[in-house]
C-alpha cells in the first residue's frame, strides 16, 4: 500500500471510494454478484446499461510472459473477456519478461493507434515513461497491478490488494483460533521472495490484522514462489515447531509444495490459508479432507475486470451504479477469504498454476 | 583435461616420458593421496560435530529423529546429482546442466500423455531423458572438442527453455499415487528417497573405487595424455562419464517429482552449483584425478543441515548463503593446502 499511494494524491482520494464501491462497481459492470469476472459469466452483463454494443474499442494488451500460473490466467483472462464483447478488439503483443521489449511492443500498439492499452508492467517504474507517452498521445492506458510510477501516466489503474490479502488471512485465522478458544497460538508464515514489497505488504497486513486479536507470528519463513522452494522451506519449519496451530502460505504455486511437505512429515494439527486463489488450491479446500481450509484472493480475474473497464473507457461510459459517469481512476480489488462454504462460487475463477 | 589429447605432435617423445614419469609419480602418491582424502573427511565429519552441537544449543528440535531424517530426505535430491557429479568431476569435467536436465525430466515425466502409462514408464522417461542430456553432452565435448563448461551451460539454457515449452510454464500435478508416495513411504522408518539415496550412494562409492571404470576415471582425471597412452579410449571412457550423471539427474527427477508432486520448469534452480560445491568441499579436486563419493555424501548433508539449522532458528535464508559461500572458500583453502602437502 505504501508504494502504491507513493505521491498520487487523487488516488487517495479515490481509493477509498474504490475500496468501498470498487467490488460491487465492477460487478454491476459485468452484472455479477460476487466472483465475477469470468468471462463465461460476462455475457450475462450485457444486459444493462452499459451492456448494449456501442461503439467499436481496440484494446492493445502487453503482459509479461507467464513464468507461474498466476500471470498465464492474466493472458488467458483478457482474452477471453474480450471475446464476449462484440465490441472489442484485442491486440494482444507477444508477452516478454524483458522491459525493453514490452516498451517496444506498446510503442508499436501506439503506432497501430489503439484506442485503450491495457498494461501489465514488468516493472512499473521502467515502463511509465511509454505509457506517460501513450497517455500524451491520446490512448487511454489502463495500469494493470503493478502501479507506474505517476498518475500521468494511466488513466485507470486496477489492481489487488496485497496488504489486503495479509489482513483477511490474519482475520480468519484470528478467528477461528478465538472460536476455538486458543490461548498462545503458534502461527507460522511461508512467505514469498522477501525483497519484492508485495511480500513485505503482504507480511505486514498479516501482522496488523492478527494483533487485532492478541496473536502474533512465530515461525517465518520465505519461500521462492515455486513448488520446490516450499516444500524444502515447509519440511525444515515444520520440524521447528512440534506443534503449530495455524499457517498461512502467501501463494498457492508454492502451495503445491508446502502441501506436499506437511502430508511427508504426516503432520495435521493445524489448519492452512493459502493466498492468491488457484485452482488446485480450491479443489483441496473443498475436498474437505486437506489442512487447507481457505485461501485469500489476489484475483488474476483482475485481467478480465480491466478489458471491461478499458471497453467502457474507449466508449466513453462510466459504471452505471456509480454516479459519476465516467470510470474511476483507481480500484483495488478486495481480497475475498474462500472457504468451504463459499467455494463453488469462486472454483470456475480458480487459475491452474 | 581431454583437449591435452589435440596438442600438435611437437616433442612428443618428451611429453610421453613426462606424462610417463607424472603417471609413476601419481600411482605412488596414490597411498598418501588416499590418506590426505581420509583426513579431509575426518575435518569435514568435525564440521558436522560443530554443527551439530550448534544445533543441540540453539534448537531444541534439531536432534530429534524426525528433524535428522528431514535433513536426509531434504538432502537426497541434490545428493544422487551430487555422486554424479563426483564422477564427471573426477573424469576432469564438469557438468552444469544437471539441475536444468532434472527440471526438463521431471516435465517430460509428468506430462499428461506420459502420467497416462503410469508410473513405471515415468520413472523411465525421467531415466530415458537424464541419460539422452548426458550423451549429447559427453559426445560434444570428447568428440566435439568442446569445453565441458561451455557445452554442458549450453544444455542448461537449452534443457530450460524445453521444460518450459513443454509444460508451458506450468507445475504439472501428478495423479500418479505411486510416485508421490515415494516421498511419504518410510521402509523401516526411514524415507525411502534416503535409502535411493544411500543406494546411489553406495553404488557409486563401489564403481569408483573397486571397478575398472573408476580407476580409468581418476586416470583420465589425473591425465588423459597418459590414460590414452596407456590404453584407454578416453573419448568414449568421457562420453560414459556424462551418461553416468545423467543416470543420476533422472533418478534425481523422479525423486524431486515425488518430494513436490508436481513436475515444474522452476525445479532445481541452482541445483548444479549445490552439487558442484558439495562435491569441492567433499574434497574433490575441480582439476580432476582426484576425489571420494564419501565427502560428497558428507559435503551434501553439512549443506542440507545448514539450511535446516537456519530454518529452526527462525532466521533468514539470505544469510545462509553466505555461510554456505564462507565454508566453500574455507574448504577449498583447505584442499589447496592439503595438495601442497600430499604431492
Amino acid at each position: 500500500m505504501k508504494e502504491l499511494n507513493k505521491g498520487v494524491g487523487r488516488r487517495n482520494v479515490l481509493l477509498g471510494m474504490a475500496g468501498l464501491g470498487g467490488s460491487a462497481a465492477l460487478a454491476a459492470c459485468t452484472g455479477n454478484s460476487k466472483g465475477d469476472g469470468n468471462a463465461k459469466k460476462t455475457t450475462a452483463a450485457v444486459s444493462n446499461g452499459n451492456s448494449g454494443t456501442g461503439k467499436t474499442v481496440t484494446v492493445g494488451f502487453s503482459a509479461p510472459a507467464a513464468d507461474h500460473g498466476w500471470i498465464a490466467a492474466i493472458q488467458r483472462n483478457a482474452e477471453s473477456a474480450a471475446k464476449q464483447f462484440s465490441d472489442v478488439k484485442l491486440q494482444s503483443v507477444q508477452p516478454t519478461n524483458d522491459i525493453a521489449a514490452q516498451i517496444a511492443a506498446v510503442e508499436t500498439l501506439i503506432n497501430k493507434k489503439v484506442d485503450v492499452i491495457v498494461m501489465l508492467p514488468n516493472d512499473g517504474k521502467q515502463l511509465t515513461t511509454v505509457a506517460r507517452k501513450a497517455m500524451d498521445g491520446g490512448i487511454q492506458v489502463i495500469n494493470l497491478d503493478r502501479v507506474f510510477d505517476s498518475p500521468l501516466a494511466y488513466r485507470t489503474w486496477i489492481g489487488g490488494d496485497n496488504y489486503g490479502m495479509g489482513v483477511s488471512a490474519g482475520n480468519y485465522i484470528g478467528e477461528q483460533l478465538k472460536q476455538k478458544g486458543v490461548s498462545n497460538p503458534v502461527i507460522a508464515e511461508i512467505a514469498g521472495i522477501d525483497s519484492l514489497p508485495l511480500t513485505q505488504q503482504r507480511s505486514q497486513g498479516f501482522k496488523d490484522s492478527l494483533s487485532k486479536y492478541g496473536f502474533k507470528v512465530g515461525p517465518r519463513q520465505a519461500a521462492q514462489f515455486t513448488v520446490q522452494s516450499g516444500q524444502s522451506v515447509t519440511a525444515n519449519l515444520l520440524q521447528s515447531a512440534p506443534h503449530i496451530d495455524a499457517i498461512w502460505n502467501h501463494d498457492d504455486d508454492q502451495g503445491i509444495g508446502v502441501l506436499a511437505a506437511i502430508k511427508q512429515a504426516n503432520r495435521k494439527e493445524f489448519f492452512m490459508v493459502g493466498g492468491a486463489g488457484s485452482a488446485n488450491a480450491m479443489r483441496e479446500i473443498k475436498s474437505g479432507k486437506s489442512v487447507l481450509k481457505a485461501t485469500v484472493l489476489y484475483p488474476p480475474t483482475m485481467a478480465s475486470s480491466a478489458v471491461a473497464l478499458a471497453r467502457l473507457i474507449g466508449q466513453k461510459k462510466g459504471l452505471s451504479d456509480l454516479t459519476q459517469p465516467e470510470v474511476p481512476a483507481s480500484i483495488t480489488l478486495y481480497s475475498a477469504t474462500v472457504t468451504e462454504s463459499n467455494v463453488d462460487q469462486y472454483l470456475s475463477l480458480g487459475f491452474e498454476s | 583435461m581431454t583437449d591435452q589429447v589435440d596438442v600438435p605432435p611437437v616433442g612428443e617423445q618428451a611429453r610421453v616420458e613426462a606424462a610417463a614419469v607424472a603417471t609413476t609419480q601419481r600411482s605412488r602418491s596414490w597411498d598418501l593421496l588416499a590418506r590426505a582424502g581420509e583426513v579431509r573427511n575426518l575435518g569435514l565429519v568435525g564440521v558436522l560435530a560443530i554443527l551439530g552441537i550448534v544445533g543441540a544449543i540453539t534448537a531444541d528440535t534439531f536432534w530429534t529423529r524426525s528433524n535428522i531424517l528431514t535433513i536426509l530426505q531434504q538432502g537426497s535430491v541434490i545428493g544422487v546429482l551430487s555422486v554424479g557429479m563426483t564422477f564427471v568431476i573426477i573424469g576432469g569435467g564438469i557438468d552444469l546442466s544437471v539441475g536444468k536436465v532434472m527440471a526438463l525430466a521431471s516435465v517430460w515425466s509428468t506430462t499428461v500423455a506420459t502420467q497416462s502409462y503410469g508410473a513405471t514408464v515415468m520413472v523411465i522417461c525421467a531415466v530415458l531423458v537424464g541419460m539422452a542430456a548426458g550423451l549429447i553432452n559427453g559426445v560434444l565435448i570428447a568428440y566435439g572438442r568442446m569445453a565441458p563448461f561451455i557445452v554442458t551451460l549450453a544444455m542448461l539454457a537449452a534443457a530450460r527453455g524445453l521444460a518450459e515449452r513443454i509444460s508451458n510454464k506450468q507445475s504439472q500435478l501428478v495423479t500418479v499415487e505411486s510416485i508421490n508416495e515415494l516421498a511419504t513411504t518410510k521402509p523401516l522408518g526411514v524415507p525411502l528417497l534416503v535409502w535411493i539415496f544411500a543406494a546411489v550412494a553406495l553404488v557409486g562409492w563401489i564403481v569408483l573405487n573397486r571397478t575398472t571404470y573408476g580407476r580409468r576415471t581418476f586416470a583420465i582425471g589425473g591425465n588423459s595424455e597418459a590414460a590414452r597412452l596407456a590404453g584407454i579410449n578416453v573419448r568414449r571412457h568421457t562420453v560414459t562419464l556424462y551418461i553416468v550423471s545423467g543416470l543420476c539427474v533422472g533418478i534425481a527427477a523422479i525423486m524431486i517429482t515425488s518430494l513436490t508432486t508436481t513436475g515444474s520448469s522452476t525445479h532445481g534452480d541452482l541445483y548444479e552449483l549445490d552439487a558442484i560445491a558439495a562435491v569441492i568441499i567433499g574434497g574433490t579436486s575441480l582439476s580432476g584425478g582426484r576425489g571420494t563419493i564419501v565427502g560428497t555424501v558428507l559435503g551434501v548433508v553439512i549443506f542440507t543441515t545448514i539450511s535446516n539449522l537456519f530454518v529452526l532458528n527462525n532466521l533468514q535464508t539470505e544469510t545462509q548463503d553466505i555461510v554456505k559461500g564462507v565454508i566453500i572458500v574455507l574448504a577449498v583453502l583447505l584442499q589447496r593446502r592439503g595438495k601442497e602437502g600430499a604431492v
